[in-house]
């Protein structure tokens, strides 16, 4: 019985890990760029929402802040492809990989000087509700995260493989130059996938406030995120949920039966498991190097 | 300008292009080593930091810069250096040469081992692999307890070089001494490499792994030779910073440690050994310029000391954001399109410098 509670908080903690990998892998999918930026960009969404939010800020009511932050962060990801990421175009990815690395450190400074370094919990109406189903007792909050992560892969996989932009993004990052030729404007459709993977980091950042507290180093979250991603496969959308799943999973469960100090370690073992027998994850992309 | 004019192909091969240059580092080393009687013990100390950042630089300068292979986990390998001097002095007793020589040759060989399980992994893959890494050292320092002293951590023990009692803080110059020899030896031998058939493989395989594969280069060896090398270099930087932190524990070596290391390279400029020393200078000297800017403005403004925290990587942070977007080639890079300007003058043109830009092609067939 134990066990199946662990396993629900850790679907839970697990979504929040597959929304952010979620963002990783937009960016990726139909540009060709890491964002190592990602888990800053959700912990800057959770400070907008409970900026918006919270009694003790704006005092706004919840949806309108839950609304208000996915916007901001939408536009605040546009923002940046549009200032830091368009002049990169056409160079190399490690560029990209050192900038956003070095704008994590910015987000983060910037975050503590405005929000303050003390951890902050959002305020949302299904605080402190339980339900019990048979004998294992779950949250309201642990509910409703694991319900808006399913929806939102879902719709992001279907917008992805039957919509015309997002069929026009896969285009994009599988040939720029091609792209350009069948009438695509890949820089565009560059600023409407960063605008998506900002407006997905809102939401992980809302699910994880409302289920814990932020402070600004919340952000580091990201690594763990980003061995999500790898583990599902770089590229792959569902496969980033499932990497996020496979390592909330295996957080509590090793807490609670491998030894002391050992536990932490348990998601980067599984990585580098990962990486040596499945190089490019479990739902993986590629398939051989095409010169 | 000047025109190297070659009359024979050990020209090539030549250390320094000519006199004049070899000239203007002679008198470099010449400051380098009179500097302990120029600046009081605490600038000493500063420059002592200064020149193990560049040693660790150097370090990965080789596999990122050179064989173009990107390490978010260098840190581990400046943990394994670090920890594995000090046991083999605590525990086995050695002097420091050999220790400090064996703790280079351990990391280089942890290096290798690491390259051998992510040989298939590219770009991208090879970072975030790495990056694991890096999370896990700490906890690994921490396991093995009896060994590194978990939480608690190592303490250095004074050093005898020839005979000398060399200490940090007893003997700023000797130590600082001590560091430039090595960064010496560690300088020289990376400008020997790249004239080497293995530094060519290195650029071989940086510009592109498919084409240096079908000049002959083995991908595979030459890759593990890169981070054994690299790692090397790294561990002998780690042991040196040992000694410098005095005490040391599982927290010096974190996932920042390594990122610095990356951030240090692409400031001073990347695929160039100047550029190891230029970024270790502009990251020694932040913390302080940060200090003295905020000392000005709390003076300025009149009011009680202003603490901000995480000022500093903030700062950093945006420096990097900014050198990416408007100087990619780095401190190296502008002084030598500065330099060009100067020696082509008035026939320098904007774009002599242009990036070549590419388009992208992804590697995923889904």
């Amino acid at each position: 019985m134990e066990d199946l509670q662990l396993m629900v908080s850790g679907l839970a903690n697990g979504c929040v890990y597959g929304l952010v990998a979620l963002g990783f892998v937009l960016i990726y999918k139909a540009t060709e760029q890491v964002n190592f930026a990602q888990g800053d960009m959700m912990m800057l969404g959770a400070f907008v929402a409970i900026g918006l939010g919270n009694e003790s800020h704006a005092g706004l009511p919840f949806w309108l802040a839950c609304a208000g932050a996915v916007v901001a962060m939408g536009a605040f990801g546009m923002a940046m492809e549009r200032a830091l990421l368009r002049p990169l175009f056409g160079q190399s990815q490690i560029a990209v990989v050192i900038l956003t690395i070095a704008f994590g450190f910015v987000l983060r400074f910037a975050a503590g000087a405005i929000w303050g370094h003390d951890p902050l919990v959002l305020d949302h109406p299904v605080a402190g509700t339980h339900v019990a189903l048979g004998p294992v007792v779950l949250g309201a909050d642990e509910i409703a995260v694991i319900a808006v992560t399913v929806l939102l892969t879902g719709l992001l996989f279907v917008f992805f493989g039957r919509t015309k932009l997002g069929v026009a993004m896969q285009a994009a990052s599988q040939n720029q130059l091609a792209a350009y030729y069948m009438g695509i404007p890949v820089k565009r459709i560059h600023g409407l996938v960063w605008m998506l993977a900002g407006a997905t980091a809102a939401v992980a950042g809302i699910l994880f406030a409302a289920k814990g507290s932020v402070d600004p180093s919340t952000g580091f979250l990201g690594i763990k995120a980003f061995a999500a991603a790898v583990i599902g496969g770089f590229g792959s959308l569902p496969g980033a949920l499932l990497g996020g799943l496979i390592v909330g999973l295996v957080e509590p469960f090793a807490a609670r039966y491998v030894a002391a100090g050992y536990a932490q370690v348990a998601p980067y073992a599984v990585l580098v498991l990962v990486l040596i027998f499945r190089p490019h994850g479990l739902v993986a992309q590629v398939r051989g190097k095409k010169l | 300008m000047r025109v190297p004019f070659k009359t024979s192909y050990r020209h090539d091969l030549r250390l320094f292009a000519d006199r004049h240059q070899a000239l203007r580092y002679a008198a470099l080393l010449a400051l380098a080593v009179a500097l302990p009687f120029l600046l009081d013990d605490f600038l000493i100390g500063e420059a002592t930091g200064i020149l193990i950042w560049a040693i660790g630089g150097m370090g990965l300068m080789i596999l990122t810069g050179h064989a173009g292979q990107v390490s978010l986990g260098h840190a581990a390998f400046l943990a394994v250096g670090c920890y594995a001097n000090v046991i083999l002095m605590d525990r086995f007793g050695l002097p420091f040469p050999v220790s400090f020589t064996l703790a280079g040759i351990v990391a280089g060989l942890a290096g290798v081992l690491v390259a051998v399980p992510v040989f298939r992994l590219h770009g991208i893959y090879l970072a975030i692999a790495t990056l694991a890494l890096t999370m896990l050292v700490e906890d690994i320092i921490v396991l093995t307890e009896p060994w590194t002293g978990g939480v608690a951590g190592l303490t250095a023990p004074t050093l005898t070089v020839a005979g000398l009692d060399v200490d940090r803080f007893s003997s700023p110059d000797r130590f600082y001494w001590l560091c430039l020899a090595v960064t010496l030896v560690v300088t020289l031998g990376y400008r020997n490499l790249l004239r080497t058939s293995l530094g060519r493989a290195f650029l071989a395989i940086r510009d592109s792994e498919a084409s240096a594969q079908a000049m002959g280069v083995h991908v595979a060896r030459t890759k593990a030779a890169a981070f054994g090398l690299s790692c090397l270099v790294t561990g002998w930087a780690g042991a040196l910073l040992g000694h410098y932190f005095y005490t040391f524990n599982h927290e010096v070596f974190t996932v920042v440690v390594s990122i610095q290391l990356l951030l240090m390279i692409v400031i001073g400029g990347i695929g160039s050994i100047h550029g190891a020393f230029y970024g270790a200078f502009v990251v020694g000297v932040i913390p302080q310029a940060i200090n003295i800017g905020r000392d000005w403005v709390t003076a300025a403004l009149g009011t009680g000391a202003v603490a901000v925290p995480g000022l500093e990587t903030g700062v950093f942070g945006l420096i990097l954001v900014l050198f990416i977007l408007f100087e990619p080639h780095g401190v190296h890079g502008r002084l030598t399109k500065w330099r060009t300007y100067a020696e082509l003058f008035p026939f320098y043109r904007r774009d002599l410098f242009r990036r070549q830009q590419s388009y992208l092609k992804t590697e995923r067939l889904r």
